[in-house]
């Protein structure tokens, strides 16, 4: 049902030493990890320690405050930015709900367009994959909020990308469409794609790394 | 890039869109000037042009808060800076965007309000013309103030404050290049060519600052 | 559902699906009607003569006063629909006054333009702040500004309520604005303007004059209907679009 197109090559995500604080508290120190083509990594923890906070310094959103994230591939330019070999897939949907689902999802096709890895599947494709074919042609703020959810997984697919973040990608999800979302996720992994997930629901991920975030590291003392 | 312009596009006509909106504020406001001063045609036409400028200016700065926030509310904003394009021609393509919804349409409304006036054709025309050539530079320069207030709650107000005081050389040079064309010994191309440098001046200086200050404001 | 569609209380009325039946029956008689007078008024106002005072651009009288007349009978139907949505809360009134809205915008600008090409040449100017057009110009960015309101909000029902509120607001504040203009207009009254309405109006015009009027109010009548009735079917559509997307979710 998904076809991914994959060279099989040398793909690295590497962090090496993550430190990130919010306001004047230190969320994590030292956090390192390696992944390569085909590896996920799943970030479990109580609320509040900083799991979205990881992933969005991973995604390049949020400035570290030591340590730095490294993309190799081999297609990537020297000095290509993490970010850019990612999904992200954050609390918010990032679809307008003025917007057609077929809009929406057909501009961050375009937008995002694809790396060199791979190629993604047209709108209509991505919707089906996700089950919710049918209505494509309706405004995004028409959907529940499971199908929303969905939706915006489908935005996952219409553009390639080989590292995926996803951030609580099940909230709002019943049990038959998690499995949409494990099998999606799987096949992904199949095509040596790269997973990075924060998740309180297990994704029924076999031979996945598991990343405990303990979660406030220390005021920032000797800042002053 | 054509695609986020065209989505912005459709955004801003779409139900519940701004561009309806900053029209009808801009007619209202100036419509209600002649309560405040006076139906002397007289004294209307004389001050026509500056009147005409101010309600422009204050109905562009009444979107732009949502220029950003709309898009940090729904997470559209983190795949957007992501993205390898630079983050300034995105910047750029959202303004122009902005602009051609919301700021053309208050100049091509800017010709009625002129009659309301009284003015002559001749001011009309000048008017107009320098709102064409002015106003993307209040949104260039909103845009930063957009970026700035960009995860405040109630940004809204603070965008104009902000704002405003940047923008006056675009009003003094804009509505002394109208007066210029109707008033004999001034001349009209100083202030317009001002007028036209100060808005390719901010075409580049906005998008960097908005940029710079959207790259700052991730949470 | 019941069989018959026949109306036997005025309340039956507010039934969206016999409201249709009833619009289907009646629009072609109303639309015919419309078209009819509209041909006698035409003729009348194109035969009669010209004012030895304003020549031909007398005419520009036969549109602009029944089009001034029906800004304001707008007005008072959004301002009727409103109470019904208030305190009957008719599905139907909600339709009403956002249909109605679009058509006294369109109106207004009629009355208005018309009152502009008019005063071109009678005052030399294109617009005076005198006080008549004044309030007519102000009751158009009333318009306006329930139009925006309406489409600003999605809930159509929510929206519908709360312009109804603004509706009846306005409503009273509309001999408020009237009467300030024309306090305004007094104490500011440049001498150079000419005052509309002049001499009381000659029988001659007064036969065109009026069956204009009644035209642009059936006009003004088939125009509602026909709004209204694509607003329940916009409505209905929009409702079934849910439904899918609801069903979508079902099967999956």
């Amino acid at each position: 049902m998904i076809k991914i197109l994959m060279k099989v090559s040398r793909m690295r995500l590497v962090a090496e030493n993550l430190s990130a604080r919010r306001g004047e508290d230190l969320i994590f120190t030292d956090v390192s990890f390696d992944l390569g083509a085909g590896e996920s990594l799943v970030l479990t923890g109580r609320n509040g320690s900083g799991k979205s906070t990881l992933l969005r310094v991973v995604a390049g959103l949020l400035r570290p405050e030591t340590g730095r994230v490294t993309w190799t591939s081999d297609s990537a330019d020297s000095g290509m930015r993490a970010a850019e070999a990612c999904h992200y897939l954050g609390h918010r949907n990032a679809m307008k709900a003025e917007l057609t689902v077929f809009e929406n999802l057909a501009f961050w096709k375009d937008f995002l367009g694809d790396t060199q890895d791979g190629k993604g599947i047209p709108p209509g494709e991505a919707a089906d994959a996700v089950g919710l074919g049918g209505i494509v042609h309706l405004p995004f703020g028409y959907l529940s909020a499971g199908q929303q959810r969905r939706m915006a997984f489908a935005k996952l697919l219409v553009a390639y990308r080989p590292v995926w973040i996803l951030d609580e990608p099940t909230a709002a999800l019943d049990v038959s469409a998690e499995g949409v979302f494990t099998e999606l996720i799987k096949a992904h992994l199949a095509a040596g794609g790269i997973l990075l997930a924060a998740t309180h629901q297990p994704l029924g991920l076999e031979n996945a790394k598991e990343l405990r975030m303990t979660g406030f590291a220390g005021v920032g003392e000797g800042r002053w | 890039m054509t695609a986020l312009l065209l989505r912005d596009l459709k955004l801003s006509v779409r139900a519940g869109g701004g561009a309806l909106i900053g029209v009808l504020f801009f007619m209202t406001v100036v419509a209600v000037i002649p309560f405040a001063v006076g139906p002397d045609l007289n004294l209307l036409s004389r001050i026509g042009p500056a009147i005409v400028w101010i309600g422009a200016l204050l109905s562009a700065l009444l979107g732009l808060d949502r220029l950003f926030q709309t898009e940090r509310e729904d997470g559209s904003l983190d795949l957007l800076l992501m993205q390898e394009h630079p983050l300034v021609l995105t910047v750029l393509v959202k303004c122009l965007a902005h602009w051609l919804g919301n700021g053309l349409p208050l100049v091509i409304a800017s010709p009625l309000l002129g009659l309301f006036m009284n003015m002559d054709e001749v001011a009309i025309g000048a008017t107009m013309l320098t709102l064409l050539v002015g106003t993307p530079a209040l949104t260039f320069i909103g845009a930063v103030g957009a970026a700035v207030a960009v995860a405040l709650p109630r940004g809204g107000l603070l965008v104009s404050i902000l704002v405003l005081p940047l923008a006056i050389p675009v009003l003094i040079f804009g509505v002394s290049a109208s007066y210029a064309a109707v008033e004999d010994p001034a001349p009209f191309m100083p202030p317009f060519l001002i007028l036209v440098a100060i808005t390719m001046f901010f075409a580049v200086l906005g998008p960097l600052g908005a940029a710079l200050a959207l790259r700052n404001a991730g949470d | 559902m019941t069989d018959s569609l026949a109306i036997s209380k005025f309340s039956d009325l507010a039934n969206p699906t016999r409201f249709l039946a009833l619009a289907a029956r009646i629009l072609p008689f109303m639309a015919a009607a419309t078209a009819i007078l509209f041909a006698i008024g035409l003729y009348l106002s194109f035969t009669t003569e010209g004012d030895y005072q304003q020549g031909l651009t007398v005419r520009i009288m036969y549109v602009h006063v029944p089009s001034a007349w029906l800004s304001m009978m707008c007005y008072t139907v959004m301002a009727v629909s409103a109470i019904g949505t208030l305190v009957w809360r008719h599905p139907l009134a909600d339709v009403s006054h956002k249909a109605a809205a679009p058509l006294g915008a369109a109106f207004t600008l009629i009355a208005l333009a018309t009152g502009s090409l008019w005063g071109r040449p009678m005052w030399g100017t294109w617009w005076v702040w005198d006080a008549r057009l004044t309030s007519v110009f102000v009751l158009f960015l009333m318009y306006l500004g329930l139009i925006a309101l309406n489409r600003a909000m999605d809930d159509p029902s929510r929206a519908a309520r709360v312009s109804a509120v603004l509706i009846l607001v306005g409503f009273v504040n509309i001999p408020i604005i009237k009467f300030s203009v024309d306090w305004w207009n007094t104490l500011h009254q440049p001498a150079s303007v000419i005052r509309m309405g002049g001499p009381t109006i000659d029988r001659e015009f007064l036969w065109p004059l009026l069956v204009m009027a009644i035209a642009f109010t059936l006009l003004f009548f088939t125009l509602h209907v026909m709004a209204m009735r694509n607003e329940i079917w916009r409505r209905r559509v929009a409702a079934q679009r849910r439904m899918a997307a609801r069903l979508a979710g079902r099967e999956a």
